[in-house]
């Protein structure tokens, strides 16, 4: 114990401020009134999807995780139901053999609900396309609010779509 | 030198690591095979391919492993009668494979019998029909069909008080999807099923769709987490059929970028296994270390994860004294704080009663499975391809191969650690030895129907590409496989007589790729 206490107490505080919102990654016009806006940016769920990434977009959303970046301090929680959910975050050009269980996940999530289109597969179906198997961009599949593009974004970037679809301004 | 099998004479692959390569009818082709299974070799990789428009029907390919090297043993397959010898009765591993060859191909692995071993598909969801196969050459990679329901069958547990679970394809993490059919009694498992395939996302037909060159873009994105890996083994087979060779500083700093994805990965299994553990400690403090080593990345190579930086004829970029200077001061700092977390990690009573003893593959079933790599490692069996049969410039550095004898998920936790320290100490040694030379080299021509190989050990187990060439530089086929083939079966038996609420643990202790698999 004495070990463990002695090395958070060495490492300190390592977070940093979070980057402001950028409209110029939103696909669609802001579809929330700002009562509810006012509501998702104090306390912010979020249901991960993966369409059929290479799975580079996870590692930013893990590191996102990271205390280099303090979710929970901005009010931002990843939680394990799409039933629990105020906003998808969708990676991956969208695998046919994911189309169904994207939908599914969607319709699940109750309204109001925002959808963020991660990476560059996710904005344009990448270097997967489409094809037989791949229905390329998250847009074919259900609507999105906010794409962010990169291979794989930044975990800032993602930060940033994320603070983005709610109109949030946080800096500091 | 060259290995022997009964009936089968072999012609080198020319390339970087020791192959070879034969085609032989169905009898000798089983009998070679059951040859290598008996004498300890492994199953590497299977797969198929269209040859009907060379007049030779279809083709499977077994990639076996054995002392000395590669073996590519071929087979041709009648285009009437699209039918071969089983291999899943040898290799448990093919079993997976000869399905998902059957549902891109349309070839069927035949037992002796006559009957198919499993005729369910693995790869094929209901996206295109039964009699459709996305890898025959007249398949259309555009084309596109009505969705048909897909019903699995799934393997029924009787019994009093049997259930089930169904997990997936969407988890409850950030994870990738699959799906996960446990039988339970009370919260003791009883059987696990894995069905996966849910990314699938057509990559093979894709590279038929791409110059070599091109190709090497989208090698680096099969399994995002093993780039490094993917993009060197596609270079390294690609430089074996142009006859490139990359300068000893250019491959020295492949090895660079793969020992560093190596320690990324490993340091965010150990916080995840942590966290999975409610050491949310452990997360803290280690995805704090990998966040600093992606910084790194970004700032010396110009992408957090390498991406792209391994290219075929070399690397796309450098180390200048001052880099060099800061990537060993990250080294052995590292190495000072994974010592301090090495030693809370095992003196944790809590952790490591989560820890030892849960969801153990034993070295008897690794080896029966034909496992690799760290989990293979974590079971007894010390296999590297690093150390051996050993690739240029690993050659120089005798890199020492971690293991552990009790196989779970305690023993992965310590391989992890032993192969972090393991691989900070390479990243030093290389960076004192890197010679000069240029970055790229030039490819030369690739010769249609040219074939070459790449078997590079990254983080999670060997990565291996089979690359064909076709006309005017394109590709012909390119077969890509992820160590985690093999593993995924085994976390089947690992889980076995565990309790449910130790799965997510379990399933963290191997890391396997979804996308890797379901390509």
């Amino acid at each position: 114990m004495y070990r463990l206490l002695k090395q958070i107490a060495k490492v300190g505080i390592v977070t940093e401020a979070a980057p402001a919102p950028d409209a110029s990654l939103r696909a669609i016009a802001q579809r929330l009134d700002d009562v509810v806006l006012k509501h998702f940016g104090r306390a912010l769920a979020i249901r991960h999807v993966d369409a059929g990434s290479c799975n580079g977009c996870e590692l930013e959303i893990h590191a996102l995780n990271s205390p280099y970046y303090n979710l929970e301090g901005l009010g931002i929680k990843f939680v394990a139901s799409p039933r629990h959910a105020d906003l998808l975050l969708v990676t991956g050009p969208v695998a046919r053999n994911m189309e169904e269980a994207l939908r599914r996940t969607y319709d699940a999530t109750p309204e109001p609900k925002l959808v963020v289109a991660i990476g560059d597969c996710g904005c344009d179906g990448g270097v997967f396309g489409e094809s037989y198997a791949s229905r390329g961009r998250v847009a074919n599949v259900i609507p999105v609010d906010v794409a962010v593009p990169g291979c794989p974004p930044s975990p800032a970037a993602i930060l940033q779509g994320i603070l983005t679809a709610v109109d949030a301004c946080r800096a500091g | 030198m060259t290995p022997t099998l009964p009936n089968i004479v072999l012609a080198p692959v020319s390339g970087a690591v020791p192959a070879w390569r034969a085609e032989a009818d169905a009898a000798h082709w089983r009998a070679a095979c059951e040859h290598v299974a008996q004498a300890g070799g492994r199953l590497a990789a299977l797969w198929a391919s269209d040859e009907r428009a060379r007049g030779t029907g279809y083709r499977v390919c077994a990639l076996l492993v054995v002392h000395e090297g590669l073996v590519c043993l071929e087979l041709r397959v009648p285009q009437d009668a699209p039918v071969y010898p089983d291999l899943a009765a040898l290799f448990p591993a093919a079993g997976r494979m000869q399905r998902a060859a059957f549902d891109l191909v349309g070839v069927r692995a035949l037992r002796p019998e006559g009957d198919v071993p499993d005729p369910r598909p693995w790869l094929r969801h209901g996206a295109w029909p039964e009699d459709a196969f996305p890898l025959r050459r007249d398949f259309e990679a555009a084309g596109t069909f009505p969705t048909e329901l897909d019903r699995y069958r799934f393997v029924k547990v009787e019994g009093e008080g049997v259930h089930e679970i169904p997990v997936g394809p969407v988890h409850a993490g950030t994870i990738e999807p699959g799906h996960f059919r446990f039988s339970i009694v009370g919260e003791k498992l009883l059987r696990l099923e894995e069905r996966l395939g849910y990314k699938h996302k057509g990559i093979e037909k894709r590279f038929t769709a791409l110059s070599l060159e091109d190709g090497a873009r989208l090698a680096g994105r099969i399994s995002g987490d093993s780039t490094v890996a993917y993009a060197w083994a596609y270079a390294m087979a690609l430089e074996g059929i142009t006859g490139a060779q990359p300068s000893a500083r250019a491959l020295g700093l492949r090895a660079l970028l793969l020992e560093r994805e190596r320690v990324a990965n490993h340091l965010g299994d150990l916080g995840y296994l942590g966290n999975d553990c409610a050491l949310a400690f452990g997360f803290a403090q280690f995805w704090r270390m990998k966040e600093d080593l992606l910084r790194a990345n970004q700032a010396l190579f110009g992408h957090r994860y390498l991406m792209d930086r391994i290219v075929p004829g070399g690397v796309r970029c450098d180390v200048d004294a001052a880099g060099a200077k800061r990537l060993v001061g990250e080294a052995l700092r590292l190495k000072d704080e994974l010592r301090a977390m090495r030693s809370i990690y095992y003196n944790h009573a809590g952790l490591q009663d989560r820890c030892i003893t849960t969801g153990r593959l034993t070295p008897r079933n690794a080896a029966r499975l034909g496992v690799v790599g760290l989990a293979a490692r974590a079971s007894g069996h010390a296999m590297d391809a690093r150390a051996h049969p050993g690739f240029a410039p690993y050659d120089r550095f005798s890199p020492k191969v971690a293991s552990h004898r009790n196989g779970d998920v305690a023993a992965r936790i310590v391989v992890r650690f032993e192969e972090a320290f393991e691989s900070l100490r390479l990243q030093r040694v290389i960076l004192e030895q890197l010679a000069d030379g240029p970055r790229q080299v030039p490819l030369g021509a690739a010769p249609e129907g040219a074939f070459g190989l790449g078997w590079v050990e990254g983080w999670r187990g060997e990565v291996i590409v089979a690359l064909e060439a076709g006309a005017d530089g394109r590709t012909r086929r390119c077969h890509p496989h992820d160590p985690s083939w093999q593993n995924w079966p085994a976390l089947e038996h690992a889980v076995i007589g565990n309790i449910v609420p130790d799965f997510p643990l379990i399933n963290k202790s191997f890391n396997l790729s979804y996308s890797g698999q379901d390509l």
